[in-house]
């Protein structure tokens, strides 16, 4: 008997950090050296989110539902109901820029969540783009203090090489209760279904 | 799907284009993090939505957008407020008190708030003369969304049709209004919507009951291709009167069929052909049948909720959204007087079609704006309250939340007034606070006076907030100049006319009628 829990994961971060890219390597194990547009990360026209399972032991899965911004961002038009009942958010630099850019952004990105988002939630902050060290000008030591200051996870990755993308989601799924109350998972909508609203991914199935 | 990779641009949005596109060069978007409008200077359409000077529409043109992007259009949306759907945007009372930010109706009822705020400080005392936010029945004015413009949706209404076609319900959460209320001889009673509720409401005498539950047992057992159900009357030819008269309705119970269930807002539908008439009531009494307690549904946290999901919908379809753009003018061309392009911050975006609300085309301005020319005209005023109860509005049942349609004749108007109650169930008050809005259209020089009838129905009222907005429409179809204008919202509380208004801009930008249809998911090859 396995147990599978859904939970909402957003990613934040600015444009062109490798969100798109984090999350095709993930659910598809991909990477494209061009801007990831939303159509290609999601799979097909349209979708709200993809997803992906990850097993924390023979019984216990992690289904994330994954929401990338749809270029959003990039426009300062992410609207709240992006961020409404996430339980994860992924917020995403680059590390091959200076502090002052990508970092700096992930920062402010952090304030809104805790400003936001369900207290709950867990964040993972990422610097990205660990294949290309060799230009680095955001140290490792910068994004690990901010992250241990402000409570939240801390990794390093590169999208390209797939180093340490697997891991951090890992990580996320190992922090988020075992047993969330049922108002915080995505299945758990309230209110009135409205005609041809599809049905949700369960929160729970016993198969 | 023909687009891969975004890998500039250039090359792939013009292949989703439908039109020419202008030759600028633009970097690929990976390496340009700049919030430029330039990189987008080959878009189709433009939509601006919600000038802050005038009230906007927000809701309509986003729905738009969000329907002409998965028909493949390439839309660029700007906004000149920093938050979603202009005067359709649910703000907090934060929000609405901080003058700076708000749209018309926003900002007319923040000053409002202002001066009765400083006026009942220089009496010295109260609770008001604290900051809003610190206002006694709400600990922080975050508690609230107030929705500018409350509209309910029909559950089986086109604006379903459309959330279901795009999926946009995936982002939205709904919840039924707990009542729909009409207003007859003084006091209110729940519209009935069969004729098992005809026969016990309040609403009829005994024999009207009996004639009342013949025309919905007519309604109940209409077929439209069984003659036999039609009980000998052709609804495309015969006036709705003759159907009234047919069935022996008097005029108080037409008030209630024809406003607050067929949701006409004046009598001219009772001298025009059945057939729409009959349409609409069925739909309404479809809605109820529904989800049980009202014909209606709202989203969990407001109306604001709406523009968002749309623009998200659009986002993910490659349409480009820009909050807080400033549009500096509108361009046409000098000789043939047709859209060229717009210009926000020293930048010209070109396109050929340009979908705005009224504000940008003249409305309330000097004509040197709104591209030079005004294309609009004021058809009326609304007049709006927006009440903090801290109860129920008495005699429904303690509902949740309510729609009253006060019909025209009841009170000797030529306009109904509207009621739209909401609450904490809806995540848009504090626990035990009620926000009412009530509105009609402005028919005398003291507009605060003919809402009376429906202010009077609240019971006691802890706070009132009232503006007043005129009404705008476009004064040609965009056909020639490709400058095509929605109107401003009315003083429903439904979404029934937004909607029609999504079809007929629809209609004039495209050149055919929008057909709402389950949208397929295209698998990627
Ligand atoms: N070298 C390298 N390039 C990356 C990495 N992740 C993303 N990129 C590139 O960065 C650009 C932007 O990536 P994208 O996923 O679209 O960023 P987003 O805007 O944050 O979603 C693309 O050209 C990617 O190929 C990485 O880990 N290493
Ligand atoms: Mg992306």
């Amino acid at each position: 008997m396995s147990r599978t829990t859904s939970f909402k994961l957003v990613l934040l971060g600015e444009s062109a950090v490798g969100k798109s890219s984090l999350v095709l390597r993930f659910v598809r194990n991909e990477f494209s050296d061009f801007r990831i547009n939303h159509r290609v990360s999601i799979g097909f026209a349209g979708a709200a989110f993809l997803t992906q399972t990850v097993n924390l032991d023979d019984n216990t899965a992690v289904k994330f539902e994954i929401w990338d911004t749809a270029g959003q961002e990039r426009y300062k038009s992410l609207a709240p109901i992006y961020f409404r009942n996430s339980n994860a958010a992924v917020i995403v630099y680059d590390i091959t820029q200076p502090p002052e850019t990508s970092f700096e952004k992930a920062k402010t990105w952090v304030r809104e969540l805790q400003r936001q988002a369900d207290p709950g939630i867990v964040i993972m902050l990422v610097g990205n783009k660990l294949d290309l060290s060799a230009s680095r000008k955001t140290s490792t030591e910068l994004g690990k203090q901010f992250a241990d200051e402000e409570g939240l996870l801390f990794a390093e990755a590169s999208a390209k090489s797939g180093e340490g993308v697997e891991g951090l989601f890992m990580e996320i799924a190992r922090k988020l209760p075992a047993n969330p109350p049922p108002t915080r998972t995505p299945a758990s909508r309230q209110g009135v279904r409205v005609e041809g609203q599809a049905e949700e991914t369960p929160s729970a199935c016993n198969c | 799907m023909d687009e891969e990779y975004d890998v500039s641009a250039n090359v792939a949005w013009t292949s989703l284009s439908h039109t020419p596109v202008a030759t600028t060069t633009s970097p690929p978007m990976a390496s340009s993090a700049t919030h430029s409008i330039l990189h987008t200077s080959h878009l189709a359409l433009i939509w601006m939505i919600a000038d802050p000077h005038l009230q906007g529409t927000g809701l309509t043109e986003c729905i738009l957008s969000g329907l002409l992007s998965v028909d493949g259009q390439k839309v660029l949306h700007m906004d000149r407020n920093d938050y979603y759907g202009g005067a359709s945007a649910s703000l907090n009372l934060t929000q609405v008190s901080n003058s700076g930010l708000a749209s018309l109706v926003a900002r007319r009822t923040a000053v409002v708030f202002e001066k009765e705020v400083r006026r009942r400080q220089e009496r010295g005392g109260g609770d008001w003369d604290q900051p809003w936010t610190g206002r006694s029945y709400s600990a922080t004015g975050e508690d609230y969304a107030v929705d500018l413009i409350p509209k309910f949706i029909l559950a089986s209404g086109e604006l379903t049709r459309m959330l279901v076609h795009t999926d946009v319900t995936r982002y939205l959460e709904f919840k039924q209004i707990a009542g729909s209320y009409v207003y007859r001889d003084g006091r209110i009673s729940k519209v009935p919507s069969t004729e098992m509720e005809a026969v016990r409401s309040p609403l009829m005498g005994l024999f009207e009951k009996r004639r009342a539950r013949n025309f919905f047992m007519f309604l109940q057992s209409w077929r439209e291709d069984d003659p036999a159900t039609h009980q000998g009357l052709d609804v495309n030819t015969c006036l709705m009167k003759d159907v009234y008269a047919k069935f022996g309705l008097e005029p108080g119970t037409q008030d209630f069929v024809g406003h607050a269930m067929a949701l006409w807002l004046d009598d001219d539908y009772k001298t025009k052909p059945a057939r729409p008439t009959i349409d609409r009531i069925i739909l309404y009494t479809q809605s109820m049948a529904r989800y049980g307690k009202s014909p209606y549904i709202y989203p969990l946290y407001g109306l604001g909720e709406l523009p968002q999901a749309f623009a998200r919908l659009s986002a993910i379809y490659g349409g480009t959204y820009m909050l807080d753009k400033k549009i500096e003018s509108v361009n046409v061309d000098p000789e043939t007087g047709k859209f060229t392009g717009v210009t926000s911050a020293g930048e010209t975006v070109r396109a050929k079609k340009v979908i705005g609300d009224p504000s940008y085309f003249g409305a309330g301005k000097e004509l040197e704006e709104g591209g030079g020319k005004m294309r609009v005209v004021e058809t009326g005023k609304v007049v709006r309250a927006i009440c903090i109860l801290k109860h129920p509005i008495p005699g429904t049942d303690d509902a949740d939340s309510a729609q009253i349609i006060i019909p025209q004749n009841q009170v000797g108007r030529k306009n109904d007034i509207y009621i739209a109650a909401v609450s904490s169930a809806h995540n848009v008050a504090a626990q035990n606070v009620w926000i009412a809005m009530v509105s009609t259209i402005v028919e005398t020089s003291v507009p605060e006076r003919e809402i009376l009838p429906g202010l009077q129905l609240l019971g006691s009222v802890l706070d009132k907030f009232v503006s007043i907005t005129p009404l705008y429409a476009p004064t040609a179809p965009g056909s020639d100049d490709h400058v095509y204008i929605t109107k401003t919202y009315d003083a429903t509380s439904h979404f029934e006319t937004v909607v029609e208004d999504v079809f007929d801009v629809w209609h004039r930008v495209k050149g055919e009628p929008l057909v709402l249809k389950k949208r397929e998911v295209q698998v990627e090859a």
